[in-house]
C-alpha cells in the first residue's frame, strides 16, 4: 500500500438530520480544504519511478524505426518499451470501439500520438530519456475536414475496419452516422411562411479539468497490479486495461484517487496502462503525472462541429419542419463519437414541437486531435445551433424571441423526432418563463464616483475602455439534454450498503464504484443512506473494483443511477433490519407485525411514531449487508434508417438568460449576468444543485467568448496546448449567475428526480451569443467568437 | 545544471562574467514556465533573489532608477504617481501571485514583444542599466534595446541593474487588449505619455511587431498638430480628425502577424483604437490639470 | 543540491535537490506536503499558491534553490497561520472567536476530527465553493491572504484578489460567497 495518500474512509453525521432534500455539506471537504484530500497526482510510494510518454511530433505518419538503445542506457531508466515490448495479442482499446493502440504501431494517426513510454527514477532523467528515443516519421497527408476524409481517394484513417458501425456509414472515414426522419419535411415546409437557414461552426472545447491525468500502478505479490487513479468509471477502465496487460480483472485491482475534475476528459483511458505495463516490466511501483501541455493530447476534447440548419415557421409563429445536417470531427479515434452522434441527431432540434424532420448527424475519423465525451456531449453542439436559428425565425417573424420559444415549446406528452413521447415533466415554457422574468442587472455598473472601474467593464483589467464603445445586449436560450446512457445500453449501478453497531451506534456504511469527480455524489449517498435507514452516521467507502460497476459519472447520471442503486440497496437492507427486528422482538409488540414500520432516528419506529426498538438493540452483534445492482428503465437502440426509436430514459431541461456588455470597437465582452432556470425534479443537495448549475453555466461561457483548442489545418498539430493560449474564464469574466430552481418530479425516477449536471452547459452558450448579436447587430455564426469576428478583422 | 547563488551585485555579475551562458532569474515567470516544460535546460541558473539591490528603486530629480526586480505590485502600489503609465502596465501583468514576484528586468531579459512593460517604458522615455564584471556600467537607451524577437542589446557577460525611467511630467496611459478580463498575455498593447515639459507625445507598442516599437510618425504628426494649433497653451480638446490620423499612424507602425491569440489585422485595428482612446484620456487628463491650476 | 527553508513555522531540509526543481515539486514530492497543487505549473492558474515571506506566489514559478532561508506558509499550515494571526491580535481576530468558526470542524469528517481550520477554511466547505477541490488550497491561500490586508473587500476586490486562480467547476460563485462569509463572520468576531 502506498505510504502516502491512501483514500480514507469517510463518515459523515449529523444527528437525526442530514437526510435528501438538505443542503449537507460534503463530507470529503475538510480534507479538501487542508490539503489533506489525495489527488490522484499525490500519491506517493517507497521506490517509486517516474513514467514519461514519448509522443508524434507530427499528425499523420508512417512510424520508419524507432531507436531505444541510448534512452536505455541512461542512468536511473529501468525500462523503455515500444509497440514490440507488449506483453499479449491485446494491443488496442477503446470506449466502444477498439481501435486505439496501446502504444503506436506503424503508424501514427494525431499529433500527440503515444509512441513509446519510459520509467525512471526522476522525472527529469525519465524526460531526458524520452528525449533521446529516436523515431523517424514519414509523413502522410493530413485528413483534416469533412471535404479531405470523403473525398475519392482520400487515405483511410482507419483501415480495414471491422467494427459494428462500417456497415451502415457511407464511408470509411465516417465513424458512424445517424439519420432522424419523422413526417414530410418537404411538405412541411410548403406550409412554411418563412424559412430560415443558416450554417453554423462550434470550436474544438477542452475540460480543461483543473487536476492532470495521473495515477500510481503498484505491482502486487500475486503478479497483479493495483492502480490508483483518478477516473470518471473504474470498471470500463478495468475492461479495457486487463486484456492488455494480460492478466484476469481480479488481478487488476482499482481505486479511485482523488479526481480533479473530469467532465468527460476523464471517460477514456489515458495513463492507466501506460504506468500499469512499466510497473509490471520493471517490478516497481510506478507514477506518472502528465503536465499541462500533456493533459491537452492526453485525453479527448468536445467534438467541433459544423451544423446545416433549415426551419420553417408560419405567420402565426409556429414551426413547421426542420432539416438539419451535424458533421461532428470525431479526431482520429473513435472514443465516445458513436454516442455522441446519436445524441446530437436525436436531440438536434431542441425542446420544440416539430412534427416533420429530416436529420442527420455523424461523426469523420480525422487526423485532427481525438474527440469524445463532454459535459452535454452532442447536444451541446445542437442547441448553439438551433437556438441560434430560433432567434433567426422569430426576428423574420418579428416576434419576441421568448414568446416565439414559448409557443412552440414542448411539453409533458410531446413527441420527440426519434417518436419516443415526453413521459415526464417538460416545464420549457415555464424556465423560460422565469429566467425573463427575474429583475435585470442595473445599467452601467461600472460608474462609481472615482470614475470607471475598469473590472466591470470589458477588457477589465487591462484598461481598454473607460465606457467608449459599449453596448448592452440581452439573449435567451433554453436546451435539452438526455440524462443516463441511452440508445439500450444497460445502464446500471450497483451499491453495497451495510449496518452495524460501531461503539455503540448505528452505522451504515456506503460502498459503490462512483467515481466522486467534485459533483457531491458522495454527499447524496450519505443524504440517501440517512434518510433510508434512520442512522445518524454513514460512511462511504472510497470507490474501487471490490464492488460491482457503478457506471460512469456522466451523463447527468449518477445521483439518478447510483443513488438509485444506493436508495435500493438501502431499501433491501431496512427489509432484513426490520425483519432481524420482528425476530427478536416481535413477540413484545403487535405492531411488529401489523403497522408499517419505519427507521428513523436511530429507531424501529411505527408510521404512527411509536418507538419499537432502538437499532442498536436490533442489530446487537449483528450486520447486514446487500449488494445489489440497480438499472433505470430500458432503452432502444434508434433505427439505423429512421432514428425512430424509445432511445433516451430521461430528458433533462435549463433556460439562460445573458446580459452581456460589449466593447463593439475593440470587440471584447463582459458578461453581466448569466441566469438560469432549470427543472431539477427533486434536489436531494439544493446546494450542490446551485453549485453544479453555476459550474455547467460557465463552462457554456467559457466556449462563448474564449475556448477553442486551434488546430493547423495544414498540419493538424496542436497550436495552444497551455492555460497561456487556451483560456478559461477566470472570476473576473464570470458574471453573477443567479439560478432559480424548479422541482416538477419525475414520477419514473429516484425521489422524483432528474439528473442535473449537464443541461446548464448547453443554453449558456446561445444565451450569450445571442446577447453578443443583441449588442452588436452582427450574426455571428461561430463560438467561440472572438475580438476579430467581432470587428470584421478575422 | 547548476545553480548559482550569488549573495550580492558584484558576486552576480562575477558570476555571469564567469559564465556567460547562466541564464539568470528572478521571478521565474519565464524561466521556470521553460524548464517546467522542457523547452530549455540552462547550465547554469543565476539566481538573483539574494541580490537585494535589485529590489530597491531612488526617486531622482527627472527619472527613478527603478530596480529590475522591483516586482510590479510594488510598482503599482508606490510608484503610481512617478510612473503612472509602468504603474498600468504592471497591474495588467499576468495574475496578483505573479506580479508579486515578476518585476521590469525580467520583460527587459525576455525581450518578447508581448512583454507587458515595454510600451510603457518607450512612452516614458527610459535607459537600461546594464552591467559586467569586465567593463562596468553602461547605459542603453530604451529604443536601442529591443534588437529582434526575443532579442536585446545585452552582451552575454552583462546583467540587468535598474531601467531609469523618466519621472512623469504629463498624463500618462495604458492599455492592452487579450481575449480574457484578467490573466492574459498581450494580444496588443499600447502605451501613451504626454510631456508637456518638451511639448512632445510618445508612444509605445507591444505585441504588434517583432519588438516593442513607438510610433514615430504618429508621434511627429501629433507634436506637430500640437504645436501649430496651440494646444498645449490652449488647452483645447484635440479635433476628431487630428486623433483620427494619430490613430492610423499608430496602426500603420505595427508590423503584425497572425497567430494563435489573434490576427494581424485585429492588432493593427486594436492598436488604432487603443492610441485613440488613450490619446483622449490623457489629454482629457491634461486639460483638467490645466483648468485646475489655472483656478489656482 | 540542498536547500533549507522553514514551511509551516517548521525548519525544513531537501536534499539532493535537482537545480531545475520549482518549489512546489520540492513541496510535493520532497517534503510529503502535496497540498499545493500541480494544475499547470506555467503560472497560468494559481493552484499551487503558497505565501514566501508573507506574499502569495506561485510556487511552480520559483526554483527550489531560491527558496533557501525563506519562509513559506502551504494550504496545510493555513489553520495555524490564521491562529497565529489572531494571537498576535494584530488583526482584531480573538481566539476564541477563530475556535468558534471551527466547532463544527470535528464533527463533518472523520479524518477531519480535532482539525482546527482557518476561517476562510470554513466558509469554503460551508458556503459549497469546494466541488473536486483541486482549485482550493490556491485559492485559500490567496483569500486569506486578501482578508489579512483588506478585511472588507468589495465583490470587486475580491474578483481582482482572485483573478489568478482559477476554477473550472464552480464557477466562482459560491467560492464569492465564501469570501463573504468569511469577511462577514470575521468583523462579527472582532
Amino acid at each position: 500500500m502506498p505510504a502516502n495518500g491512501v483514500p480514507t474512509k469517510i463518515t459523515q453525521g449529523s444527528g437525526t438530520k442530514g437526510g435528501i432534500g438538505e443542503s449537507t455539506l460534503r463530507p470529503d471537504g475538510t480534507l479538501k480544504v487542508t490539503g489533506e484530500f489525495a489527488y490522484s497526482s499525490d500519491m506517493w510510494h517507497e521506490d517509486m519511478l517516474w513514467g514519461q510518454i514519448l509522443r508524434s511530433t507530427v499528425a499523420h505518419a508512417e512510424i520508419v524505426s524507432i531507436d531505444t538503445a541510448e534512452a536505455l542506457a541512461l542512468p536511473g531508466v529501468y525500462a523503455v518499451m515500444t509497440y514490440d515490448d507488449l506483453p499479449t495479442e491485446v494491443k488496442h482499446y477503446g470506449l466502444e470501439i477498439q481501435d486505439t493502440p496501446v502504444l503506436a504501431h506503424g503508424k501514427v494517426r494525431h499529433h500527440g500520438e503515444p509512441v513509446a513510454i519510459v520509467a525512471a527514477d526522476h522525472p527529469e532523467t525519465a524526460r531526458r530519456a524520452a528525449a533521446k528515443i529516436k523515431v523517424e516519421y514519414r509523413e502522410l497527408p493530413v485528413i483534416t475536414d469533412e471535404r479531405s476524409a470523403l473525398a475519392p481517394d482520400a487515405v483511410l484513417v482507419h483501415e480495414g475496419r471491422d467494427d459494428h458501425h462500417i456497415g451502415h456509414v457511407a464511408h470509411p472515414n465516417i465513424v458512424h452516422r445517424q439519420p432522424i426522419v419523422r413526417g414530410d419535411a418537404a411538405v412541411a415546409a410548403a406550409r412554411a411562411d418563412v424559412i430560415v437557414k443558416g450554417e453554423y461552426t462550434f470550436g474544438m472545447q477542452d475540460q480543461a479539468f483543473l487536476g492532470p491525468e495521473s495515477g500510481l500502478a503498484v505491482p502486487e505479490e500475486d503478479g497483479g497490479v493495483h492502480l490508483y487513479i483518478a477516473t470518471q468509471w473504474l470498471h470500463s477502465d478495468l475492461r479495457q486495461i486487463a486484456p492488455v496487460l494480460g492478466l484476469p480483472e481480479r488481478k487488476v485491482r482499482m481505486t479511485l484517487s482523488g479526481v480533479g475534475g473530469a467532465f468527460g476528459g476523464r471517460e477514456d483511458l489515458s495513463m492507466q496502462i501506460h504506468a500499469c505495463l512499466l510497473a509490471l516490466r520493471t517490478g516497481k511501483p510506478v507514477k506518472i503525472v502528465y503536465n499541462r501541455f500533456e493533459s491537452f493530447f492526453g485525453h479527448v476534447h468536445r467534438h467541433p462541429a459544423k451544423l446545416y440548419y433549415e426551419h420553417g415557421a408560419t405567420r402565426d409563429g409556429k414551426l413547421t419542419h426542420v432539416k438539419c445536417r451535424i458533421v461532428l470531427d470525431g479526431g482520429a479515434y473513435a472514443s465516445a463519437s458513436p454516442a455522441v452522434v446519436g445524441n446530437a441527431s436525436s436531440l438536434s432540434v431542441g425542446p420544440y414541437v416539430v412534427d416533420d424532420v429530416d436529420i442527420e448527424a455523424l461523426a469523420l475519423y480525422t487526423n485532427n486531435p481525438p474527440c469524445g465525451a463532454m459535459r452535454g456531449f452532442g447536444a451541446v453542439q445542437a442547441c448553439f445551433a438551433y437556438e441560434a436559428q430560433m432567434d433567426k425565425v422569430a426576428k423574420e417573424l418579428g416576434m419576441d424571441p421568448v414568446e416565439f420559444r414559448q409557443l412552440n415549446a414542448m411539453e409533458q406528452g410531446t413527441v420527440m423526432p426519434t417518436g419516443q413521447p415526453v413521459d415526464s415533466p417538460a416545464p420549457v415554457a415555464e424556465l423560460l418563463r422565469r429566467v425573463k422574468a427575474m429583475p435585470l442587472p442595473p445599467e452601467r455598473q461600472w460608474e462609481s464616483s472615482e470614475g470607471a472601474d475598469v473590472r466591470q467593464l470589458p477588457g477589465g483589467l487591462s484598461n481598454t475602455t473607460h465606457g467608449e464603445g459599449v453596448v448592452r445586449g440581452i439573449g435567451y436560450a433554453v436546451g435539452i439534454k438526455n440524462v443516463g446512457f441511452s440508445e439500450g445500453f444497460d445502464d446500471y449501478s450497483t451499491a453495497r450498503v451495510r449496518m452495524e453497531v460501531i461503539a455503540g451506534e448505528p452505522v451504515a456504511t456506503v460502498h459503490t464504484a462512483m467515481a466522486e469527480v467534485g459533483q457531491g455524489g458522495v454527499t447524496v449517498h450519505a443524504q440517501i443512506a440517512r434518510s433510508e435507514l434512520g442512522v445518524a452516521q454513514v460512511t462511504i467507502h472510497p470507490a474501487d473494483t471490490q464492488v460491482g460497476s457503478a457506471g460512469s459519472t456522466s451523463a447527468s447520471r449518477q445521483t439518478y443511477v447510483t443513488g438509485g442503486a444506493v436508495k435500493n440497496a438501502c431499501e433491501l437492507v431496512r427489509e432484513r433490519v426490520l425483519e432481524l427486528g420482528r425476530r427478536k422482538f416481535g413477540s413484545y409488540h403487535p405492531a411488529w407485525a401489523t403497522a408499517e414500520l419505519l427507521l428513523e432516528g436511530g429507531k424501529v419506529v411505527t408510521d404512527g411514531g411509536e418507538v419499537l426498538a432502538d437499532l442498536v438493540d436490533v442489530l446487537e452483534g449483528e450486520a447486514v449487508e446487500v449488494e445489489e445492482e440497480w438499472r433505470h428503465r430500458p432503452t432502444e437502440a434508434f433505427d439505423l434508417r429512421t432514428g425512430q426509436g424509445n432511445g433516451h430514459v430521461q430528458y433533462s431541461f435549463a433556460a439562460h438568460r445573458a446580459v452581456v456588455e460589449v466593447d463593439t470597437e475593440l470587440g471584447l465582452v463582459k458578461v453581466i449576468e448569466l441566469a438560469c432556470a432549470q427543472d431539477v425534479g427533486k434536489a436531494l443537495n439544493p446546494l450542490s444543485v446551485v453549485g453544479q448549475i453555476q459550474g455547467g453555466t460557465t463552462q457554456g461561457l467559457g466556449v462563448a467568448v474564449m475556448e477553442e483548442i486551434i488546430v493547423d489545418p495544414k498540419t493538424a498539430k496542436v497550436r495552444n496546448p497551455s492555460f497561456t493560449d487556451y483560456l478559461i474564464p477566470t472570476i473576473l469574466d464570470t458574471p453573477t449567475i443567479p439560478v432559480d430552481v424548479l422541482e416538477l418530479a419525475d414520477e419514473h425516477a429516484p425521489y422524483g428526480l432528474r439528473g442535473i449536471g449537464e443541461a446548464p452547459t448547453l443554453s449558456s452558450t446561445p444565451a450569450v451569443l445571442a446577447a453578443i448579436r443583441g449588442a452588436t447587430g452582427l450574426e455571428l455564426d461561430r463560438t467561440p467568437v472572438r475580438p476579430e469576428h467581432l470587428t470584421g478583422t478575422a | 545544471m547548476d545553480f548559482l547563488r550569488p549573495a550580492s551585485w558584484e558576486e552576480a555579475l562575477a558570476a555571469k562574467g564567469e559564465h556567460p551562458t547562466a541564464v539568470p532569474i528572478a521571478g521565474g515567470t519565464d524561466v521556470m514556465v521553460e524548464i517546467n516544460f522542457d523547452h530549455r535546460r540552462p547550465e547554469y541558473l543565476l539566481d538573483l533573489n539574494r541580490v537585494g539591490d535589485l529590489y530597491e528603486w531612488e526617486t531622482g530629480e527627472d527619472s527613478v532608477r527603478l530596480g529590475a526586480s522591483v516586482p510590479y505590485s510594488t510598482i503599482m502600489e508606490q510608484l503610481r504617481a512617478e510612473l503612472p503609465g509602468l504603474a498600468l502596465a504592471s497591474h495588467t501583468v499576468a495574475s496578483p501571485q505573479i506580479r508579486n514576484r515578476g518585476g521590469v528586468g525580467g520583460n527587459l531579459g525576455t525581450a518578447s514583444p508581448a512583454g507587458d512593460a515595454h510600451p510603457a517604458l518607450l512612452a516614458a522615455g527610459a535607459e537600461v542599466e546594464v552591467a559586467s564584471a569586465a567593463r562596468g556600467t553602461r547605459m542603453i537607451p530604451i529604443d536601442a534595446f529591443y534588437t529582434g524577437v526575443k532579442r536585446n542589446a545585452l552582451e552575454p557577460d552583462e546583467l540587468i541593474r535598474a531601467v531609469h525611467v523618466k519621472k512623469a511630467d504629463g498624463p500618462q496611459q495604458y492599455s492592452k487588449v487579450g481575449t480574457r478580463n484578467a490573466m492574459v498575455i498581450a494580444v496588443c498593447a499600447f502605451g501613451l505619455a504626454l510631456h508637456p515639459r518638451t511639448r512632445t507625445v510618445r508612444t509605445g507598442i507591444g505585441s504588434a511587431a517583432p519588438t516593442p516599437v513607438r510610433a514615430e510618425a504618429a508621434e511627429e504628426f501629433l507634436n506637430a498638430a500640437l504645436a501649430e494649433g496651440g494646444f498645449w497653451d490652449n488647452g483645447k480638446i484635440i479635433t476628431p480628425s487630428v486623433a483620427k490620423q494619430f490613430a492610423d499612424l499608430c496602426a500603420a507602425a505595427c508590423n503584425p502577424i497572425d497567430d494563435v491569440r489573434g490576427t494581424a489585422s485585429y492588432r493593427r485595428h486594436a492598436v488604432g483604437v487603443m492610441a485613440r482612446r488613450t490619446l483622449t484620456w490623457t489629454w482629457e487628463s491634461y486639460r483638467g490639470a490645466r483648468r485646475t491650476e489655472g483656478a489656482a | 543540491m540542498r536547500v533549507n527553508f522553514t514551511v509551516n513555522g517548521r525548519p525544513q531540509e531537501a536534499d539532493d535537490v535537482w537545480e531545475g526543481e520549482s518549489l512546489l515539486y520540492v513541496l510535493r514530492e520532497r517534503l510529503g506536503l502535496p497540498g499545493s497543487k500541480n494544475a499547470c505549473e506555467q503560472g497560468e492558474c494559481g493552484s499551487c499558491t503558497v505565501r514566501l515571506d508573507g506574499v502569495p506566489v506561485c510556487s511552480c514559478l520559483v526554483a527550489a534553490g531560491q527558496a533557501e532561508g525563506r519562509d513559506v506558509v502551504t494550504v496545510e499550515g493555513l489553520g495555524d497561520h490564521a491562529r497565529q494571526r489572531s494571537c498576535g491580535g494584530s488583526d482584531g481576530v480573538p481566539l476564541d472567536a477563530a475556535k468558534g468558526w471551527a466547532a463544527k470542524a470535528g464533527t463533518d469528517s472523520q479524518a477531519g476530527e480535532g482539525v482546527e481550520l482557518a476561517p476562510i477554511q470554513q466558509a469554503f466547505i460551508d458556503a459549497g465553493a469546494v466541488q473536486c477541490g483541486f482549485c482550493t488550497p490556491g485559492l485559500l491561500v490567496a483569500s486569506d491572504e486578501l482578508l489579512e490586508r483588506n478585511p472588507n473587500p468589495s465583490d470587486a476586490d475580491i474578483r481582482e484578489a482572485l483573478s489568478g486562480n482559477l476554477c473550472r467547476c464552480t464557477g466562482y460563485e459560491k467560492i464569492m460567497d465564501a469570501v463573504r462569509l468569511a469577511a462577514a463572520r470575521q468583523s462579527e468576531g472582532v
